[in-house]
């Protein structure tokens, strides 16, 4: 384990001790004491950058389950490096943030909050730190599930509840589908190291599983990073905290997606699936989400879609670059790299400013009691710091000069200009539409940035469409904020303190083998992406003038995503049709049941021997024991018994009688010689005679008018054919013991038990030494089976609850 | 006419006992002749079935107020609380020691980590068998 190691699981150990904290200083705000973890990992990640060219990779591995390749292999690099600031950065910040937004109250158990964001804070760290896939994999699983119960921290709102199955249900599935693509990648190159598949991205590229494997991979990508049409649950979200939105949902872990893009760049990159599917979601995504950003009257559903369509335009640019991978490092590859670079200073950039602006809307919806547009106005005296830090981070968001939101979006028009020069992938014809779209989502974006900061701090203010009296938020509430928007003017001043610190190692990491020159500056010369900055500034305030007119369209009025009745339809005819098929099979009847799982038992074992042709009937009799007069009497007696049992009418005596069945057995394994057996047979049998008693005490008599006769003939084939299973399937084992040479494992055993664990009884020692974690997981089932018919019979509806 | 439970209720007592003192030795002669933690535990609900059936289900939960549950979940601490013990010496889950030691009054005796492990067996066979039927017993409806 290395201190990188710890570095991952520190969230997690600081989670155990929190409900203690919680509990024992009730004084404190829990808050205080998640605040030093991010600011030392912060610190300590910060030691890894470097001023001069080139970093120097970090690798640790301590093995998990070597033998199926699953290692926990920490790997930074530059971009590792860039996301695991980001967490512990904006963590610290969100974590002080936090301590003044959620008050200390009874009714909200904090502990709880910071707990799940503490395991967020190390399942993401986790995601960009390991090289493992299937580590990963976990990780990712475990942010979906952190980001769920951060959404539901309100669990008595409805709207919480339902924000939060639906971001679970979409993004878990799309796990899900990722780890499948994992495993296709496992199958083509025999590795889960991300490093060992880059080394193999030809041998990928070339193989039929490739594009299988990428959409599937993609899958998880875009379901996180709420890419076209998976983006529905990103709105819904914001029924968690603002800190959690600010910090999950528009800086660290929507951005996930984007990281696992960027990682996969160097082992897709170069195939038309992947340069045509990632940009085009990213540009549809894109203008989806700015012109749906445009519709919302709640200051963080404009947000929400603002940063679904920040996150497209990244991805865009992601997939546009790839395209550099094509051709040869040395020729006009160089050239395309560009768009590879806007992305990753646009990410950036996005967490800055998008960060500062969630934290501002948390403070107006603190200090007034709402968000929604229509209430609010005026607030620009009410609350100057709010306001100035809201003037500047929407400024830099709508892509207005000196803010860094400027540079990188002339940097996205570069790129986007760039790529209709693509020689490849029929761009010179189709890729006209990457600019026109680009152009029109930044109107768009424009548009709602000017609509948030007019609507909030110009015009009117109504203090009577207030629930609160409107003032500045306390100092504690500022600082985070303060802090993200000087960094969006410091980036813009002087972008180029990223440059070789913190873009090269990242670039170097996406893209292998090319070299960077990431320099940034404001003024290109009147060229057409300045054209088109003039051309968004006025059109887009040519359509705010005019948005009265606008208002009262139905496209105004309709601000629930369309898409949004395809998800709840969807879930609605999930959850009937799941219902209609238990309802088929779910009789009610425990003899129907025993049907079922005889046949199948029958059918699974009968196809099975058939396919690997395993039936041989060549059984020696001459190298068996002879059988003894006491077990042909047990036999017979066995098979007269059971043969009476169906045509016993009183249950009581049936269960008598199969008693009987169970001593009969037991009295065979005393003449093989097998008194454990034995024993455990006879003591079985005592306490299921007691609880079949029990059992049938509450059921009604059994009536023999019920069958119908045709039911009764397949009972028949059902039990003769499992019979004949058994039989034939007990004779071949014996048949191929005998010719094979097999040798029986019992020889191991017998040779060995003494040696290894000092006990005699060779039964009790393979329970509970040989096979100890069988054993431990079988009496694991009967605790739960047990829990099972406490929670059956003590919790059982009384009719009329609400399921 | 009342039943008369007095010859029942007598012998139960003696027998009870008997079987359950027998589970006890069965547990412990596990390691080398026929017995263990699963049959002992097996025996030992037995002893207490037995009771439960000839006096009263209220008598005996006053005489006796175990939670099975419990019950249950301490024999699966104890299993987990066996397997973890060998990761501390760094071999893998549920790995099994035994030694000889030389004990004042008994001489060389053999101790083993499994006795913990049929320990955990043994309750959870017993929390089982006695949470279920007693769950089913109770049951008013």
């Amino acid at each position: 384990m290395s201190l990188l190691h710890y570095l991952v699981l520190s969230p997690f150990i600081l989670a155990i001790f929190i409900p203690f904290l919680y509990k024992w200083f009730r004084n404190v705000h829990t808050g205080w004491f998640i605040l030093p973890l991010p600011v030392i990992l912060f610190g300590y990640l910060l030691t890894f950058v470097t001023t001069g060219q080139g970093m120097e990779v970090v690798e640790e591995t301590v093995p998990w389950v070597p033998s199926l390749g699953i290692n926990f292999t920490v790997y930074l690099d530059g971009l590792s490096l860039l996301f695991a600031l980001l967490i512990t950065g904006i963590g610290a910040l969100v974590v002080l943030y936090s301590i003044f937004y959620i008050a200390n109250k009874k009714d909200e158990p904090l502990n709880n909050f910071y707990v799940y964001l503490l395991m967020f804070m190390g399942a993401m760290l986790g995601v960009v730190l390991t090289d493992n896939l299937i580590v990963i994999y976990v990780f990712w699983e475990l942010t979906s599930l952190a980001s769920s119960l951060l959404i539901a921290y309100w669990f008595h709102k409805e709207k919480s509840r339902y924000g939060a199955q639906k971001s679970m249900l979409i993004t878990v599935s799309g796990g899900f589908a990722m780890l499948a693509g994992f495993s296709l990648l496992y199958v083509i190159t025999g590795t889960f190291s991300i490093q060992g598949i880059i080394e193999q991205s030809a041998q990928v590229i070339a193989s039929p599983l490739a594009v299988p494997a990428m959409l599937l991979v993609l899958a998880g990508a875009f379901t996180k990073s709420a890419q076209f049409p998976f983006h529905i649950w990103l709105p819904d979200a914001m029924e968690a905290p603002t800190p959690v939105s600010a910090y999950l949902h528009s800086a660290t872990m929507v951005k996930a997606g984007i990281y696992l893009v960027a990682r996969f760049t160097p082992v897709f990159g170069g195939m038309p699936e992947w340069f045509w599917i990632v940009s085009a979601a990213g540009i549809i995504t894109l203008t989806w989400g700015s012109i749906s950003a445009v519709r919302q009257k709640d200051l963080k559903a404009i947000l929400a879609f603002s940063t679904v369509s920040q996150l497209g335009l990244i991805m865009t640019l992601l997939g546009l670059g790839s395209a550099a991978l094509y051709f040869d490092v040395a020729n006009e590859g160089q050239y395309y790299t560009f768009a590879v670079m806007a992305a990753v200073f646009h990410l950036i950039n996005h967490a800055t400013f998008k960060g500062g602006l969630f934290m501002a809307v948390g403070i107006i919806d603190h200090e007034t009691g709402t968000r929604d547009i229509r209430k609010l106005g005026g607030l620009m005296s009410v609350m100057p710091i709010t306001f100035t830090i809201s003037l500047i981070g929407l400024a830099s968001m709508a892509g207005l000069p000196p803010f860094n939101g400027f540079l990188s979006k002339e940097m996205f028009f570069t790129g986007v200009l760039d790529a209709t020069e693509l020689p490849i992938f029929n761009m010179q014809t189709v890729g006209l539409m990457f600019p026109v779209l680009a152009w029109i989502a930044s109107i768009f974006t424009f548009l709602y940035c000017l609509i948030m900061l007019m609507k909030t701090f110009f015009g009117k203010y109504q203090p009577e469409k207030l629930e609160k009296e409107a003032h500045e938020a306390p100092i504690g509430m500022l600082i985070s904020p303060i802090i993200l928007i000087s960094l969006v003017v410091i980036i813009g001043f002087f972008p180029n303190i990223l440059a070789y610190t913190i873009i090269e190692p990242v670039m170097n990491s996406i893209l292998p083998g090319f070299t960077f020159e990431p320099n940034i500056y404001h003024w290109h010369g009147l060229n057409t992406e300045i054209f088109m900055t003039v051309g968004v500034i006025l059109f887009g305030s040519l359509i705010f003038m005019n948005l009265n007119r606008w208002q009262e369209t139905y496209f105004f009025l309709r601000e629930r995503d369309p898409l949004n009745q395809v998800y709840d339809k969807g879930l609605d005819g999930l959850i009937t049709g799941a219902q209609g098929i238990t309802n088929i099979q779910m009789t009610g009847l425990l003899r129907d049941y025993f049907a079922y799982m005889s046949v199948f038992m029958v059918g699974a074992l009968m196809f099975t021997m058939f396919w690997f042709d395993a039936f041989t009937f060549d059984v020696n009799f001459g190298m068996m024991g002879s059988i003894t007069p006491y077990a042909v009497i047990i036999i017979v007696l066995l098979a007269v018994v059971s043969l009476a049992l169906p045509f016993i009418q009183h249950r009581v005596s049936a269960i008598a009688v199969l008693g009987v069945v169970g001593f009969l057995i037991a009295l065979l394994f005393v003449n093989f010689r097998a008194p454990d057996l034995a024993l455990t047979q006879l003591l079985v049998e005592t306490v299921m005679v007691v609880l079949f008693l029990l059992c049938f005490y509450f059921l009604p008599e059994l009536k023999r008018g019920d069958f119908k006769p045709k039911f009764r003939w397949l009972n028949l084939v059902i039990s003769i054919s499992v019979g004949l299973t058994v039989s034939l399937i007990g004779i071949s084992a014996l048949s191929l013991s005998q010719t094979d040479g097999y040798e029986s494992i019992s020889m191991y055993f017998i040779e060995n038990t003494y040696e290894l664990t000092g006990g005699k009884n060779m039964v009790n020692m393979i329970l509970d030494d040989f096979r100890a974690l069988d054993t431990i997981l079988e009496v694991l089932v009967l605790g739960i089976a047990a829990l099972g018919v406490v929670a059956l019979i003590k919790l059982r509806f009384k009719g009329g609850e609400d399921v | 006419m009342k039943t008369n439970y007095v010859m029942l209720h007598t012998i139960t007592r003696i027998v009870a006992l008997i079987v359950l003192s027998f589970s006890v030795y069965l547990f412990f002669a596990g390691h080398y002749t026929p017995g263990g933690g699963f049959i002992g535990g097996l025996m030992f609900a037995c002893g207490l079935l037995l009771l439960y059936l000839s006096f009263d289900l209220n008598k005996i939960t006053t005489v006796l107020p175990i939670d099975f549950e419990k019950v249950i979940a301490i024999g699966l601490l104890i299993g987990i609380g066996t397997g973890l013990n060998s990761l501390l010496f760094g071999d893998p889950f549920l790995t099994m020691y035994f030694d000889y030691y030389d004990v004042w009054l008994l001489g060389e005796v053999g101790l083993t980590t499994t006795t913990p492990f049929a320990i955990a067996i043994f309750l959870v066979v017993v929390g089982v068998a006695l949470l279920t039927i007693l769950t089913i017993a109770g049951d008013e409806a």
